[in-house]
Formats: structure tokens, C-alpha cells, sequence
């Protein structure tokens, strides 16, 4: 019996070394055919798929060699999400189906001559011995205390299999560690949310703000698209970041705002647009609510008053609010996406929703448009048990407005000395890399060490795999079928998924595994089809199409029932909010114990020596998820850390050189990290990429490579509202190898 | 014939989907690339200007490495298109050390390997690979004799540069600015 539980890793394997693959990527050149062919043929079998790489779920074809080899990935014409052109990430998914340093089979935690290894296990064990514990903790405890935290396409199936087992705590990390506060503010201002991907109507926008938003390098492949086919079209791009992104390098008006304070800007463009009529009168009078409630909150707010907290010159402050309300209703302010940054994002997503409210967009051309989507036939099984206790009875009285399980407020809870509602004892963790996605890993780990059962479900050996009790390898999505993709776009339409390949080495697909571990818990009922394929074939019955039609084809768009992208000029529109209006004042924060209107408030500021911890985005990464795709290794396999040239000449850095960090509560980069030395950054803030920086040896191209923001990002602003985690009040000075072995 | 490329550098993000497109369409070896993506930078906080450019080779209609290579495996084909036979290859380097814009690596097989515009692919009616990759779409190829291809309306329409036209290489490579 284990007693506590040490991190492994994956390498530590009992029972003697696991059988060498035969990945390892090796084209055979087609010699024969002449001087001038310098690639292989085209025209080769492809096969549909939907991409695992990041959330985007772009569809395309997978080609293979005449050998049978997968060779590349590219976009599918008929797919809205990539219109036939896939990102770097999407384009070097193939690196993840040949990345060596996969998980090839089942593994489970047992302790050896005083030390816990890994011993390979059969499916068959490996689903035995998660099935007995699951059953012994909701003997013990109710079926409750497991949760489930996921990323993926798998997410559904395991779902299921959690919703029938009786737990309600389903989290996704994509929830309260990114886009949550933005859904929360859109829901209780339009009484809709900007889903996934992101209604904004780019393409056609004549104004595009982004606050902290790095388009083009958060690769959202279809909005990146549009950006530039709005560059093309002369749209007015406004940024405002403290970095000279991307973006901010295609911008007409680049604000270099003070990091923290761009409620105090969204405030000020609010009482500018009021103040000079600037917004759009009959928008707001036919459907919103609390505009004179909004205009006598903001009238203190003038740009002179905003200049002294966020730097920017009144004067661009009242230039940029107009060149919004010029392209009125064609703007879009857009929403963000990763929003989790300073513990009041609901409400200063709040503030940008008012702001595109106020401007006419929600609704409109070149604002937000009106998504449809597919609704595909639900798989017939038994009623889901309603559980005894749902997530909210975790932490009673906290996060009043969140609307789906909070993934941190789940692993507090599982800690016995914080006073959960009840004990959670258990957790199944599927395509999340925990360590590295929840903020303040000492409480994460904390949490795993008071846990009965620990499963991982991944396709590489990602940290949370090393405390992991059993470890079960999935296939990559380019080796399964797959739920069918049937996202809300501008006109409803489905993508499959197949497999290109035999899954690799001992590896399984999700929905396997998922009915494999209903039937040892008793609960096959709930997945009736053998596998997922047949139960793709009967959705797409009744979807009036085929396997065989959408293997051959891939996507299937369908045409809109109405013509109502937009709300046309005249339309009686209702909202789905408590009035039904568009509310400005919100009533519902109000009763929720909040300010109905969002509020500046300042937050904490770097201390002497110390820089703000920003992180973001490259285009060629997705989380930490693909910091060992030889491919994208290729482009770029160690993060730097942005340094102005005022601060490097102050500290005495060089170009290149490499550094640790330590943040403000004298937490230390395991690893040194690359100096780079740039006018891009402010002088008061740093900049790295997430993702990098692991610690787990077994994935060789990436271990101890660059820095980890999410070891600094110990000082967590919590969003009382909805329970996000705000992780950018975090602060980080310079430290040599000296300095860290003294 | 002439076949050039014209990279808009007003769209380009510089995600360097260009590079992976290219390494799996045409299998570069890992560590190499016949593409690349240079970003430059002007003025000091806030006051800045950045130019991102994907660049490969420019296909110069006078080619130092097709004049400077011993055994003609560097060579001109139909439509101006710069290639290199490995057969005939020793790998000298020599073309390396003439093309003023970098553009050709040493490959682990032995022989000197550069962009090709894929003529596999235009020979069927394709685009080269980052040009049908591109999600900004900032990349155009074609004909330049042809007045009605992409790359001669754009390069009509639009203000652009060569990179170091001192050189005297006559690039076909062309830059929007």
C-alpha cells in the first residue's frame, strides 16, 4: 500500500525496459523519378480528421506515402474553421503521432525496495484496478468524491462515463483558468456566451480592438485568417498591450498601456462614447437596459482622469473611441479568450462587453454574428442518476455566478484541511497537464498527495502522468475516431474524425477505454455502441449522411434555417437575459452581492527589482502540450525571456545569455532561461511564452528546456464571482547560478 | 515563364507555418528548413515599426550558385526555377558560400538542398506547399509573364522591395510593403 505519493518518472519502469518502437520519422525518397522531383507524389490516400493540436478543431485530410505512412496534414476547403489552410501546429501534428517519447502502455504506481516505480500493466489490470478503487471511494464516500478534469475531444466520452457513475464534478481547466470570466460577462450581458471559435465577424469588421488579445500569435487559425483578411480590406486594427505584439505591429493605434489597468481605458472610451454621443443611440434605446444607470457611473471617468492610472494620452484615448464609433455597428472590441489575469476579469470582460453594447456590434456585420449549429441525435442510453450532491455543494457560498465546475476550487476541495463540502478522493485527468495548467502547483500537489486515486490519460509522459497511480496511454488523434465536431459557425456543419493509422504500440482510443471502464463498473448500459465508429455511423443516419459519405468527404455544412446571421434593422430582438434586453446594469451581479457596473480597482505593482510576469502565446506551440513535437521543436524549442534594453543594461544582461527567475515569493526557476533583449516589452514588465520548461525527463526534446511560468504564478487573484484564476499579479527578478547555489 | 513569389509583409505574423508545410511536404530533415521567417525591428519603446518576412530561396534570375557550382547540379529549369541535382552533388559548398541570401543548407545525405517553389506540385496545377498553407494568406506565386497571375496583379498593385537587389541577382522574390 502506498502511503504518500512521490512524483516518478515515467522512465523509472519495473519489470524490465519497455520494447523499443519503431517510431522515428524516415521518408523513403522516391529516387526514380527524375532530378526536378524533389518531393514525394501527390494525389495520395487521404483520410478526414479534425485536429487535436489546440481547441481550434480545424478539419482536414491526412495523406499518407504509397508505403502507408502518415506524411502530412492539410486543410479541408469545406471547413469554416480552416478554410483549407491549417496552422504550424495543425501542419505539425505528425510530429505527435511520431514522437518517440509517447506513452506506449499501461502503467501502474507500486512500490518497490522502498521506492515507487511504474510496472507495465495489461488494459485489462490497469482498468481492474481504477474500477476497485472507484468503487471503494463511492462506497466510502458517494460517487461524488471523483472528479473528472479534461481537455479534448475525449472529454465527451468520459463524460458519459462520469455523469453515469453519479459525479457532477466534471471540470474543465479551460473553464476557470481561461475563457470563463469572458462567458460569465457575455452571458450576463447578452444572455449568450462568444463560444468556440469566437463569433466575432472579423472578416468583414472595419474595427478591430484587441485588449491583451495577441492574435497571430495565439494561433486561432480562423480568426487569424480573417485578421488579415480585414488587413487586406483596410479595417483600423486597435491594440492594447504592454507588449509590442504582433498585432500591435499591424495596428493603426498601438496603446502601450500600464500592465493592469485596462478597466480604467475601457472606462474612459465608455464616458468618452457617452459623453459626445458618440454611441449608437438607437441600438441602445431599442435594446438595451440601465444606460442612465451606465452613463452617470461613468461620467467621472475621463480620459485625463484614465491617462494618470494607465499612462495612455487622453488624447488617443478620444482618437481611438472615435475612429470605434465611426465604424459602428462593424467593430468589434473583441471578448479575449485567455482572460484569467488580475481576480476582477468578469467584470472588466463586463466592461468590454458594454462597450461593444454601446457600439452597436453584438449582432451585427463586422461585429458579432448569430451562430448556428448542428444538433446532432443524442446516443440513446439510460437517464443519467441525478447525483446527491452537485460541484457547487464543494465550496458553499463561493463563485455564486459560475456556471460550470471550477477546476481550482475542485482541488482545494481536495485538500481535507480546507473544509470541502465533502471529500474528493479521486481524480481521472484526461489530455490536462494539471501541473502546469492550475496555477500554484505546491496546492496541486498538496492536493494529489491526500488523493485515494490518481488516473492520467494522455498521450505523452506530461508531468501529472509522474504522480499518477495508473497511466493510460491514448492513441493520438490521428490513430482514432472521435466524437463528430459540430460547432456553432456561421452555417451548422459536422466533422469526422478517423483514424490514419493503427494506434501505436499498446496505446487505445478514448471511447474504448471509457466503455472498457463502464462495463468493470458496471455501467456498459450507457455506452451501446461496441465502438465509436458505430455509434458515429447511427448519429450520421440521422443526420441524413454516412460514415462512408463523410469518410469520403470529411465536413458536411448545411445551410441556415432563417437568414439571421445578423439582427437585421428593424428586428424586435430579445435577449436571452432575465429582461431580455441587453443589460448594461446588471442586476443579476447585483443580487449576486456584486457591482452591477464594473469598477476600477488598482492592483498590486511590482515590487523595487521586480518585473510583472507576463506570459503568452507562440504560433507554433499549444500549452505545454506540444513542447516535444519534433516539428514544432524545430521552430522553436525553448522559451526566452523579453527583457527591455533599459532593464537588461541595469541588471547587466546580455543577448542569449541564460538566467533563472525568482518570483516574489522566493520561488525559483528549476531551469535557466534565454535572455532576450527587446524594445518590444515594457520596462516594468517581462514576457515569456507558456509551455516550456518541464521537468520530465522522458520527453527528451523538451525537458528542462526554457522556463515554466507556472511554477512562478504562486500568487493566484481569485475571481469571487465565477472562481478564475487571475495569474498575472506575479513578479520576477534576475537571479545567476551563483546567486542560486549560494 | 518566369515563376516568382510575392510575400505580403503587412499580413504575415510570422507563424512560420510556411516552414512546417514545406518540411512535410518535401521531408527536410529535422533541424533544417528550406524556409524561414526573419522579423525586424525598428525604434525604441513605444515608438516601433517590425517587418516579418517569410523567406527561401529568391530564384535569381543571375544565380551566383548555379554560376559558381563545378558540376552543374545547380541548374536553371522552364520558368526560371533554381534547382539542384543531388545525383550530381559533391556537396563542395560552394553555392552555399555564393548565395548572398543564405538560402541553401547542407544535407545530412551529402548533397546541398534548397527550396524548389515545389515543382512537383506547380507541375500539377498546385501552388507551392507554404503558399496553400498560408493562413494569412500573405504569400502569391505565379507567372510573372503572365499578367493575370496572382503575383504580377499583386506586385501591379502593391509598393514592394527585393533583399539586397546590390547583389545583382535579379531575385524573383519580392516583398510588399
Amino acid at each position: 500500500m502506498i502511503s504518500r505519493r512521490d512524483f516518478i518518472r515515467i522512465s523509472a519502469i519495473s519489470a524490465g525496459a519497455l520494447a523499443v518502437g519503431t517510431g522515428g520519422y524516415k521518408f523513403i525518397r522516391n529516387m526514380s523519378s527524375g532530378e526536378e522531383l524533389n518531393g514525394p507524389v501527390p494525389d495520395l490516400k487521404r483520410t478526414p480528421t479534425y485536429c487535436e493540436v489546440c481547441f481550434w478543431k480545424c478539419a482536414g485530410w491526412v495523406y499518407k506515402t504509397p508505403e502507408g505512412r502518415i506524411w502530412k496534414i492539410t486543410g479541408n476547403d469545406e471547413d469554416q474553421h480552416s478554410n483549407g489552410r491549417f496552422c504550424p501546429r495543425g501542419t505539425g501534428g505528425v510530429g505527435m503521432y511520431y514522437d518517440e517519447d509517447r506513452l506506449r502502455t499501461p502503467l501502474i504506481r507500486v512500490e518497490e525496495r522502498g521506492k515507487q516505480v511504474f510496472r507495465e500493466a495489461s488494459w485489462d489490470e490497469a482498468l481492474d484496478f481504477i474500477a476497485a478503487k472507484m468503487k471503494d471511494i463511492s462506497a466510502k464516500y458517494g460517487p461524488e468524491s471523483i472528479a473528472l478534469f479534461t481537455h479534448g475531444s475525449g472529454s465527451g466520452n468520459f463524460t458519459t462515463l462520469m455523469k453515469a457513475f453519479g459525479s457532477p464534478n466534471i471540470a474543465e481547466p479551460s473553464y476557470a483558468q481561461c475563457r470563463g470570466p469572458r462567458d460569465e460577462a457575455f452571458l450576463a450581458t447578452f444572455g449568450e456566451e462568444v463560444y468556440s471559435p469566437e463569433i466575432t465577424d472579423i472578416r468583414d469588421t472595419k474595427c478591430l480592438v484587441l485588449i491583451g488579445s495577441h492574435l497571430g500569435e495565439n494561433m486561432h487559425n480562423g480568426q487569424v485568417q480573417e485578421m488579415s483578411d480585414a488587413i487586406e480590406k483596410g479595417a483600423v486594427i486597435i491594440t492594447v498591450d504592454p507588449r509590442f505584439s504582433t498585432a500591435a505591429g499591424k495596428s493603426k493605434f498601438w496603446l502601450p498601456i500600464k500592465p493592469a489597468t485596462d478597466m480604467a481605458l475601457l472606462l474612459a472610451w465608455m464616458h468618452e462614447i457617452i459623453y459626445n454621443d458618440l454611441y449608437d443611440r438607437s441600438y441602445v434605446e431599442k435594446y438595451c437596459s440601465g444606460f442612465e444607470q451606465l452613463k452617470a457611473h461613468v461620467k467621472d471617468f475621463t480620459p485625463e482622469w484614465a491617462y494618470g492610472i494607465t499612462t495612455i494620452k487622453p488624447e488617443l484615448i478620444k482618437k481611438t473611441a472615435r475612429e470605434m464609433a465611426n465604424a459602428s455597428p462593424s467593430v468589434i472590441v473583441h471578448p479575449g479568450r485567455h482572460v484569467t489575469w488580475y481576480g476582477d476579469d468578469t467584470q472588466r470582460v463586463r466592461a468590454v462587453a458594454i462597450l461593444n453594447a454601446l457600439l452597436g456590434s453584438w449582432g451585427k456585420r463586422g461585429g458579432f454574428y448569430k451562430p448556428s449549429k448542428f444538433s446532432l441525435a443524442p446516443v440513446k442510453t439510460p437517464a443519467f442518476k441525478e447525483p446527491a450532491k452537485t460541484w457547487n455543494d464543494l465550496f458553499p457560498g463561493k463563485y455564486p455566478i459560475a456556471s460550470s465546475p471550477v477546476s481550482n476550487a475542485i482541488i482545494d476541495a481536495s485538500v481535507p484541511a480546507n473544509n470541502p463540502g465533502y471529500p474528493v478522493r479521486g481524480w481521472i485527468v484526461n489530455g490536462t497537464n494539471l501541473i502546469f495548467t492550475i496555477p500554484n502547483q505546491q496546492n496541486t500537489l498538496e492536493a494529489i498527495r491526500n488523493l485515494d486515486l490518481l488516473v492520467a490519460i494522455d498521450t505523452m509522459p506530461m508531468e501529472i502522468t509522474g504522480w499518477a497511480d495508473v497511466v493510460l496511454p491514448e492513441c493520438t488523434y490521428l490513430e482514432r475516431y472521435d466524437i463528430l465536431r459540430a460547432s456553432p459557425h456561421r452555417k451548422p456543419a459536422i466533422a469526422l474524425r478517423m483514424p490514419a493509422a493503427e494506434p501505436s504500440y499498446n496505446t487505445k482510443p478514448n471511447y474504448w477505454i471509457a466503455r472498457e471502464l463502464s462495463k468493470k463498473l458496471g455501467l456498459a448500459e450507457y455506452f451501446p455502441f461496441e465502438k465509436q465508429e458505430d455509434m458515429l455511423e447511427w448519429q450520421l443516419k440521422q443526420a441524413g449522411s454516412s460514415l462512408e459519405e463523410m469518410q469520403r468527404i470529411g465536413v458536411k455544412t448545411y445551410e441556415r434555417e432563417s437568414d439571421d446571421l445578423y439582427i437585421s434593422d428593424n428586428e424586435e430582438a430579445e435577449f436571452s437575459t432575465d429582461s431580455g434586453k441587453i443589460e448594461l446594469y446588471s442586476a443579476y451581479f447585483e443580487q449576486a452581492g456584486f457591482d452591477p457596473l464594473p469598477v476600477y480597482v488598482a492592483h498590486p505593482e511590482p515590487p523595487e527589482g521586480f518585473y510583472r510576469l507576463i506570459y503568452g502565446r507562440a504560433p507554433m506551440h499549444t500549452f505545454s502540450r506540444t513542447s516535444n513535437n519534433s516539428n514544432l521543436t524545430d521552430l522553436m524549442d525553448e522559451n526566452s525571456i523579453w527583457v527591455n534594453p533599459v532593464v537588461a543594461k541595469e541588471w547587466g544582461l546580455k543577448n542569449d545569455q541564460y538566467i533563472r527567475l525568482r518570483n516574489q515569493d522566493n520561488v525559483t526557476s528549476d531551469f535557466p532561461v534565454k535572455v532576450r533583449i527587446t524594445e518590444r516589452i515594457r520596462w516594468d514588465s517581462v514576457y515569456m511564452v507558456h509551455g516550456f520548461g518541464h521537468s520530465q525527463q522522458q520527453m527528451k526534446r523538451s525537458f528542462s528546456r526554457g522556463v515554466s511560468d507556472s511554477q512562478l504564478i504562486t500568487n493566484v487573484l481569485t475571481d469571487p464571482l465565477m472562481g478564475g484564476t487571475g495569474m498575472r499579479s506575479n513578479f520576477v527578478t534576475f537571479v545567476t547560478e551563483t546567486e542560486v547555489a549560494s | 515563364m518566369r515563376y516568382a513569389m510575392a510575400v505580403d509583409t503587412r499580413k504575415c505574423v510570422g507563424c512560420s507555418d510556411c516552414v512546417v508545410a514545406c518540411q512535410t511536404e518535401n521531408n527536410v530533415p529535422s533541424g533544417f528548413c528550406r524556409d524561414w521567417v526573419v522579423e525586424s525591428l525598428d525604434g525604441a519603446y513605444p515608438q516601433l515599426e517590425i517587418e516579418i518576412r517569410s523567406e527561401r530561396c529568391n530564384h535569381c534570375s543571375n544565380a551566383a550558385c548555379v554560376r559558381c557550382c563545378p558540376t552543374g547540379a545547380s541548374h536553371v529549369v522552364d520558368g526560371g526555377i533554381v534547382l539542384v541535382n543531388p545525383d550530381k552533388c559533391i556537396g563542395c559548398g560552394a553555392c552555399i558560400a555564393s548565395c548572398p541570401y543564405d538560402a541553401r543548407y547542407a544535407h545530412p545525405k551529402g548533397y546541398v538542398d534548397k527550396c524548389t517553389f515545389c515543382v512537383h506540385r506547380i507541375k500539377n496545377g498546385l501552388n507551392p506547399a507554404c503558399v496553400s498553407v498560408c493562413p494569412t494568406k500573405c504569400l502569391h506565386f505565379g507567372n510573372l509573364d503572365d499578367p493575370g497571375s496572382d503575383v504580377a496583379q499583386v506586385l501591379k498593385k502593391r509598393k514592394y522591395k527585393t533583399l539586397i537587389p546590390e547583389a545583382g541577382t535579379d531575385p524573383n522574390l519580392f516583398f510588399l510593403i
